[in-house]
């Protein structure tokens, strides 16, 4: 695919994502994917989401937030705004940042309950399900069980 | 000269395709391909004569004791070691150097020296970190230079008569570097300390002959030589197996048990407690039988001719850097490109059929060393081809234009 439509399609969502639910963009998601003829292609548009996108601020890529994944490491931030939860996230190694970028897309701006609704399975109807593997040890797995675990935290902040 | 045709025709697994594409492996340093030969044995075990051994005066556990032992015989005779009970069946390396280091909490008192080499396998680390935990000894690193070779002179400051043990493997599994052994153990025992020499990464490779190396304690696992998985070997000096205590406790250990007091069976059942890997040792026994068939000598040949071709192309990419460049190493290349991470560089690669390993491989303090979260590593057997070198090299350089 070229670059040029990568380049469209991800500033689109990125405009759209604050009215969608976790479902519809999932939804759009997989449609994106459906465009792609094989696995290169798959792989060039992750590895240009990867490279593109600024996920996190240096000042949150602490000790504290990182999440090992053995082969590659993986930083997680959540704040929370207008009772959603933001995320932001970054990986050292550049499929796996390309993965969190998809996360990211369908998990963040929402609110925790919805966060804690949702499943993962869309990963695997795009083609990516080897790389949330548990024993990939890239850190995917852990992040979205961090992902969680911030929904559940502040899910019960709001409650309260 | 080997016909690699007729050789890769032994291993049914070789004919595989992965994501659509003919599997290259290249991921032999972690597990070999298992050979027909090996396979048929394993079946034979379990069609026509699987028992327990040891215990039974039925034929069938006759014939099981009888094929165990056999392998038992096998293995002595590939290592030269000078009696059949200094082979003790273990399930894998891991599991040998366990049943060292834990035998040894009985021998070492506070303020004895204990000495390893800066790349070590984790399983040649955590257990010997434990072991001075428990005895209050302290731990010393033999040190190593940018291409991976040990600091000999450091290592001969670091002896003294305060050193009891030395471990350091044969073999590194991270950079391939062969480790000067024969100096390291002579070293040791000059101011009377034992050595361990791990050679899980030795033994596809060549033949050690214990005796000749005068080596306390040597260690493989059998699924790097073509053999299954849950099986290895400990070799001991006799005295030394005597002095340890026993590691498990169980059936098959005693000599008589009362409540009040168990004596301890003869080697080698003293440290083979209860049921071992019977088909396990004995497949064991059958790998050794088919790499001894190929022979040794024709393998290192062939494999350090993979070498020095892979490493030649390899070579030619720009930004390509190998870890590991010892003047006297084994067919395992680890590398990076330049700005790019092995995982990525790994999950291309399988997404093309080849299969190698990246990370730390289990050596972390080598990645610390070199300042980088890991590796890619190719390591080759005597069933790969220049071919599958090229196919790597092309498979590389796809993922280099992908990723930068
Ligand atoms: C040098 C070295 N030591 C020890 C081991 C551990 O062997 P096992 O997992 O078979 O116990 C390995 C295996 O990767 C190794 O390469």
């Amino acid at each position: 695919m070229p670059k040029l439509l990568i380049g469209i399609i991800t500033c689109c969502n990125f405009v759209q994502n604050k009215a969608m639910e976790i479902k519809e963009i999932q939804e759009e998601i997989i449609d994106e994917f459906s465009m792609f003829d094989d696995w290169m292609q798959r792989y060039e548009y992750m590895i240009e989401l990867g490279k593109s996108l600024p996920l996190i601020k240096e000042e949150f890529k602490t000790d504290d937030n990182i999440i090992k994944g053995c082969q590659s490491k993986v930083w997680v931030h959540a704040e929370l705004e207008d009772n959603k939860l933001v995320f932001t996230a970054d990986s050292d190694a550049i499929i796996t940042k390309g993965i969190i970028a998809i996360l990211i897309r369908a998990f963040s701006n929402q609110k925790p309950q919805d966060i804690l609704d949702a499943d993962t399975e869309f990963i695997d109807e795009i083609g990516l399900k080897e790389h949330l593997s548990p024993t990939r040890a890239n850190g995917l797995v852990s992040m979205i069980k961090q992902l969680k675990l911030y929904a559940v935290a502040y899910q019960t902040q709001i409650e309260e | 000269m080997l016909d690699i045709k007729k050789i890769r025709e032994d291993f049914p697994i070789l004919k595989r395709q992965v994501n659509g594409k003919p599997l290259v492996y290249l991921d032999n340093a972690a597990t070999s391909q298992t050979p027909q030969q090996v396979i048929d044995a394993i079946v034979d075990y379990y069609q026509n004569y699987n028992a327990n051994i040891h215990r039974g005066v039925h034929t069938l556990s006759q014939e099981a004791t009888d094929k165990y032992e056999q392998a038992r015989l096998k293995i002595q005779k590939h290592f030269n070691a000078a009696k059949s009970y200094e082979i003790i069946f273990t399930s894998g390396t891991t599991h040998s150097i366990n049943l060292v280091a834990n035998g040894f909490s009985s021998l070492i008192k506070k303020g004895d020296e204990v000495i390893v080499s800066a790349m070590e396998h984790h399983s040649n680390i955590v257990p010997w970190q434990m072991l001075c935990e428990r005895t209050g000894a302290v731990l010393k690193v033999i040190p190593m230079n940018l291409d991976g070779e040990l600091l000999m002179d450091v290592y001969e400051d670091l002896l003294s008569d305060k050193t009891k043990l030395v471990f350091c493997n044969h073999i590194s599994n991270a950079l391939g570097t062969i480790n000067p052994i024969e100096e390291i153990i002579e070293k040791a025992h000059a101011v009377g300390a034992a050595v361990l020499i791990d050679g899980a990464q030795a033994t596809p490779h060549l033949v050690a002959d214990v005796q000749a190396l005068d080596v306390d304690f040597y260690t493989c696992s059998a699924h790097k030589i073509c053999g299954p998985t849950g099986v290895g070997m400990l070799y001991g000096k006799e005295e030394w197996l005597n002095k340890l205590p026993p590691y498990q406790g169980g059936g098959e250990m005693i000599a008589e048990v009362t409540f009040e007091k168990t004596t301890y069976a003869d080697l080698p059942h003293k440290f083979e407690a209860g049921t071992p890997n019977i088909c396990g040792g004995i497949a064991f026994g059958a790998a050794l039988d088919y790499m001894n068939a190929i022979g040794f000598e024709e393998i290192a040949k062939y494999e350090h001719e993979l070498l020095e071709y892979a490493t030649q192309e390899l070579l030619k990419i720009e930004g390509l850097k190998i870890y590991g460049t010892a003047k006297n190493k084994t067919s395992v290349i680890s590398f990076n490109i330049e700005g790019v991470h092995p995982y990525d560089m790994g999950s291309i690669l399988d997404k093309l059929g080849i299969a190698v390993r990246t990370g730390h491989h289990c050596a972390q303090p080598i990645m610390d060393f070199f300042k980088i979260p890991g590796t890619v590593r190719a390591s080759f057997a005597f069933y790969n081809t220049k071919e599958e070198v090229d196919v790597l090299v092309q498979g590389v350089l796809k993922a280099k234009s992908m990723l930068l």
